[in-house]
């Protein structure tokens, strides 16, 4: 059983989470729709450390992960003000 | 006899029968570039030589051949799809299987089984019943049957109604059928390399000279080569490859594994696939049952296994075929599937004026291996993208064309 560590709920078994993907910024709200279009479908998938987000699902919380995609290794989680704290763009 | 056959065997005037072809020393420059040493790129290379007059080729492999998902799928083929694009295309795949061994001179072991695609809820009825009609209208052999065939067709399966999800219908597929993967990939290999085209193992591709969104020079670890053109057929490092060429793909990578139990007699004629359970299983020549279920939760470059997917996937399989409680599991893999959004393939021409791409195979790839070969050799020789495959164009997803294929298996629809 692999475990991660819930900002809110501390550790629990990985089946309770769900993956939504990198982190990428959001265009503008009136962005063309090729942008938007990009933004919906086209992937960095990074093979290599990334920041994810994440939800876990009995409680409906959503944070942030930091994982290599190439060990599966959890980095570390965060919550989603953690992350905005880092200085990263904010998602 | 057996003396005859026992000189003939200490002789050393014989030549062994090399089913790989060698690798070569590499050429400063080719007419078309093939990274991806899989069944699909070995397809394209052998199509390019033997219907186009292209065999200044090289197939360009960083591991051994056929050594990613061409050799960890579980080998089953059928043409049952739900949108007009994919039966269509999937079906053309049907028609060369059926010719391919004699085409290629390897026996592949093409074994048509029937394909059962169980339905448990009346939702999944009602997905049958228009895949059944959607099939039936391209002249695809494909119909919705209930309990009483069923338990004709495949007497082993639990049909109980004591059970979390009791079988009500199947959507039945004769012409679903198996294959050995891996004498499909040798004999395109064989085929390929005997009329001119190079195959290259141990060559990594470490990334591209690009002017004017042209590709010149392919860089690789046993030297710089200049190509014409380029075809990436690189299954689940898909993103990493075509990234080497400026390009974002709509992929994500995700492992999909599979198992096989210990042989047992032959006992189990038709595929069986239930959606709902997500789970599939077949019986291989040599007596083992091939079992696979969805892919995993999230993105990974890693091939490992996990006990989590044996657990889940095998306590879904015991309640359609209880007697496997007594099978032991023998091995069990994992291959890194290429997923795109809307569970249909990446296929043809790019930004980039010289670079082709066959990509988003998730766990749909094996399948199509002769189709995938025969339109992407077409599509590089004459730089135009077939009419087969005009749907799959990388460029769908920028105008929200989506082909959604909600016939792929091991996926959540």
């Amino acid at each position: 059983m692999k475990i991660m560590t819930c900002p809110l709920n501390g550790p629990r078994n990985i089946s309770e989470f769900v993956c939504a993907g990198e982190v990428k910024p959001l265009p503008a709200p009136d962005a063309a729709p090729e942008i938007w279009a990009r933004h919906t479908y086209i992937e960095a998938n990074t093979a290599g450390v990334v920041f994810e987000w994440w939800l876990h699902a009995p409680s409906a919380y959503w944070f942030i992960a930091e994982r290599d995609t190439r060990t599966d290794r959890i980095v570390r989680t965060m919550s989603v003000d953690a992350f905005n704290a880092l200085g990263k763009a904010a998602p | 006899m057996p003396f005859a056959l026992l000189r003939y065997g200490l002789t050393k005037k014989h030549k062994p029968w090399r089913i790989i072809p060698p690798t070569p020393e590499l050429k400063s420059s080719y007419d078309v570039v093939i990274v991806g040493g899989g069944g699909h790129g070995l397809a394209a290379a052998y199509y390019l030589a033997t219907r186009h007059g292209i065999t200044n080729v090289a197939v360009l492999e960083k591991g051994y051949l056929a050594g990613g998902n061409t050799a960890r799928n579980t080998t089953i083929i059928r043409s049952n799809y739900l949108t007009p694009e994919g039966v269509s295309f999937y079906d053309r795949s049907i028609q060369l299987w059926r010719g391919l061994a004699n085409d290629l001179g390897i026996n592949i072991m093409y074994s048509e089984r029937g394909h059962l695609t169980l339905a448990h809820t009346d939702a999944a009825v009602r997905t049958s019943r228009w895949r059944a009609e959607v099939n039936k209208q391209l002249g695809v052999d494909s119909e919705l049957i209930f309990r009483d065939d069923i338990a004709r067709i495949c007497p082993q399966l639990n049909m109980s109604m004591d059970v979390r999800y009791p079988i009500l219908a199947a959507l039945y597929h004769p012409p679903g059928a198996i294959a050995r993967h891996d004498a499909v990939a040798w004999g395109y290999a064989m085929g390929a390399a005997a009329a001119g085209a190079e195959i290259h193992q141990k060559t990594e591709v470490q990334g591209f000279d690009i002017e004017a969104d042209r590709i010149l020079r392919v860089r690789t670890n046993r030297g710089t080569i200049s190509a014409d053109k380029v075809l990436i057929a690189v299954a689940g490092s898909s993103s990493l490859v075509a990234g080497m060429a400026g390009l974002m793909l709509p992929i994500r990578t995700i492992p999909l594994q599979a198992c096989v139990s210990e042989p047992v007699k032959p006992v189990l004629d038709p595929i069986i696939v239930s959606g709902s359970l997500h789970v599939y299983i077949s019986q291989s020549a040599r007596g083992e049952f091939v079992m696979g279920g969805s892919v995993d939760p999230y993105t990974l470059y890693s091939t490992r296994s996990s006990l989590d997917f044996a657990e889940s996937m095998m306590a879904e399989m015991l309640e359609l075929f209880p007697f496997l409680h007594n099978a032991r599991m023998l091995r069990q893999w994992a291959g890194m599937a290429d997923m795109t959004p809307d569970f249909s393939p990446v296929m043809g021409q790019t930004p980039v004026e010289n670079l082709y791409i066959d990509a988003g195979w998730g766990t749909w790839g094996f399948k199509a291996t002769p189709v995938c070969g025969e339109t992407m050799a077409e599509c590089v020789a004459s730089g135009r993208q077939p009419a087969l495959i005009e749907p799959f164009r990388l460029e769908r997803f920028e105008r929200f064309a989506l082909v959604g294929e909600r016939g792929a298996a091991s996926v959540g629809h």
